[in-house]
């Protein structure tokens, strides 16, 4: 084992309910040691990815040193063992979100293949020339494509759900998109570019009146806010491991029995068959319906443990961190001359965006990252968003449960450097 | 360690805060439209071509320092150009900001070689190219805009 992967089991979870202790936190992520350009790495462009701990890393390891096979094969031990902890990750996953049945987990391999699997099987099955869906104006492109691709395959139509000068969804509108015709509503929990929580309780409760499923884009929302999906009520509810300090690969489609068992299987293949002959196939239940071939055995083992250290930090207690340090960094930012902010929704979390006037947000991004701080410039695979603002792209910092106090006033330093690097 | 001062050099910076040829042309023999998906810059660049000769080169667009600097000398070092030496310095252009060991021609480069500190960011190399690749898509007619990805 590698001297990174070091365990020390004994050590209590990094955090109590009493005591936010953050630097005992990062002592559990092992890159947060290391410098970038002879810095200190501030780490801030966590809704892009978030960094690892090494429960994660441990538990890839142990899979493929000691427990390594396929999962659902052969009666030998050693794929008994593999099988029990893909399953135990499933249920990790049901009980983190509150899902009712493990079986209502999918394992993908991150929300944009969760969104495909749902789009394609209502443009294949459910959608017929005339129908609709509507779509929030401030959805990351991996819940707008999908939708139009399905849309383009059966001839049903998008409508758009509006958002306002600060960024907060005009749920009035609803009413007026709602009809007969709407077959989902597709719509972002928090929004990556603004960093908007949206009221989506009010929401599925408006869709659900018109008979409308709801499709809820986790990402953003999962690693920040404590998620209840029965409370919610969503239909569908998708995130990627990888943004919930999970490995990249593997992602969660969470959907309530009934409404993953109207969608037609995704891909065919190994796993997702009761019985195969030339003449008719018949498919496997949920969840191995929906999980055609190998999957990320070891991405599933790693988002389990995850989640099983993230509730040992505290979920509560890491919103609760979160929002210090989204409150420290609006004031931060406000005070620099020419910095707007996109995106003033009242209830946001974990994500600032802004601009710095005649500043390209490319050019910001390359002077912090010379001081060791990673932010992300561009549009955020929200276009849309942007052409709301009337701006090419925004500089964003995003957080986790391991940033301080002392990185937002770093940030703040910076972008103060950043006018006397550039004099624009 | 290279410095932050290496790609931003005071004729970059002017370049930005104050672009020359900024502005449109028309008519003009050639024109093409960049575009860079990954930061969303974009630009149009205009050409007035008599016989072998560019006459005059306009640009409008957005973008960052780096882009918009990249566009400005561009333009201000293609003035009387020949055609042949455009594609010379396009292709000594490209070399500078994307070779590991370029064999910068510097009486050719001229203003240009500000650049060469491009090749130490490589994230922002494309910024510097995009303006180069326009010129080439207007040059050969291309219809489709160009896209540095």
């Amino acid at each position: 084992m590698s001297a990174l992967l070091v365990s020390d089991h004994s050590e209590a979870p990094p955090v109590n309910n009493a005591v936010y202790d953050v630097a005992r936190l990062r002592r559990a992520f092992p890159i947060l040691g290391r410098e970038v350009h002879g810095h200190p790495l501030t780490y801030l462009d966590n809704a892009a990815t978030t960094q690892k701990p090494k429960a994660v890393l441990e538990a890839i390891e142990h899979h493929y040193i000691h427990e390594c096979a396929n999962v659902h094969r052969g009666a030998y031990w050693l794929s008994e063992k593999a099988s029990e902890q893909y399953e135990q990750a499933r249920k990790d996953v049901a009980r983190f979100i509150h899902a009712a049945h493990a079986k209502e987990i999918i394992f993908v391999r991150g929300a944009t293949e969760a969104i495909n699997l749902v789009a394609a099987g209502f443009g294949r099955s459910l959608l017929k020339p005339g129908d609709e869906i509507i779509v929030s104006e401030m959805e990351h492109h991996s819940n707008i494509v999908p939708w139009q691709m399905c849309a383009e395959q059966s001839g049903a139509g998008i409508k758009v759900l509006p958002f306002d000068d600060r960024g907060v969804l005009q749920v009035a509108e609803l009413e007026r998109l709602l009809s007969a015709r709407t077959k989902l509503l597709a719509v972002t929990h928090v929004s990556n570019a603004l960093g908007t929580v949206n009221p989506l309780k009010e929401i599925i409760t408006q869709a659900h009146a018109h008979g409308v499923p709801v499709l809820v884009d986790g990402a953003q929302a999962i690693p920040h806010l404590p998620v209840d999906v029965v409370t919610l009520d969503a239909d569908y509810y998708v995130f990627s491991g990888h943004k919930v300090y999970g490995p990249t690969g593997i992602g969660v489609l969470y959907g309530k029995r009934e409404a993953l068992e109207r969608l037609p299987p995704y891909q065919g293949g190994g796993d997702m068959i009761r019985t195969v002959s030339f003449e008719k196939t018949t498919y496997a239940p949920l969840p191995a319906r929906f999980e055609a071939g190998t999957p990320d055995i070891a991405g599933a083992i790693g988002l389990g443990a995850a989640l099983r250290f993230v509730e040992s930090v505290g979920v509560e207690a890491i919103s609760r961190h979160e929002a210090m340090l989204m409150a420290e960094a609006k004031q931060v930012l406000s005070d620099i001359p020419g910095l707007r902010l996109i995106g003033t929704a009242p209830h946001r979390a974990g994500v600032i965006s802004f601009t710095l006037d005649k500043v390209h947000p490319h050019d910001m991004a390359t002077i912090l990252d010379r001081q060791g701080i990673a932010v992300r410039a561009g549009h955020h695979c929200a276009q849309p968003v942007m052409k709301h603002f009337g701006v090419p792209a925004t500089a964003r910092a995003s957080f986790a449960m391991y940033n301080t106090l002392a990185e937002v006033q770093a940030l703040g330093a910076a972008l103060r450097h950043v006018r006397e690097v550039l004099r624009p | 360690m290279t410095d932050i001062a290496d790609l931003y050099q005071e004729l970059i910076l002017d370049h930005n805060a104050r672009p020359r040829n900024n502005g449109t042309l028309t008519p003009c023999s050639h024109q093409a439209e960049g575009y860079n998906p990954l930061c969303g810059d974009t630009l149009t660049l205009y050409l007035q071509v008599e016989g072998d000769i560019i006459r005059d080169v306009k640009f409008v667009g957005s973008g960052c320092a780096i882009s918009t600097a990249s566009t400005s000398l561009m333009t201000t070092a293609l003035k009387g150009k020949t055609l042949a030496q455009a594609e010379s310095l396009y292709r000594a252009f490209h070399e500078l900001v994307t070779s590991e060991s370029p064999r910068a021609d510097e009486a050719l480069l001229g203003k240009l070689m500000a650049f060469a500190g491009v090749r130490e960011f490589p994230s922002r190399v494309k910024c510097a190219t995009l303006a180069w690749h326009t010129l080439e898509a207007a040059l050969h007619a291309r219809k489709e805009p160009v896209s540095t990805e």
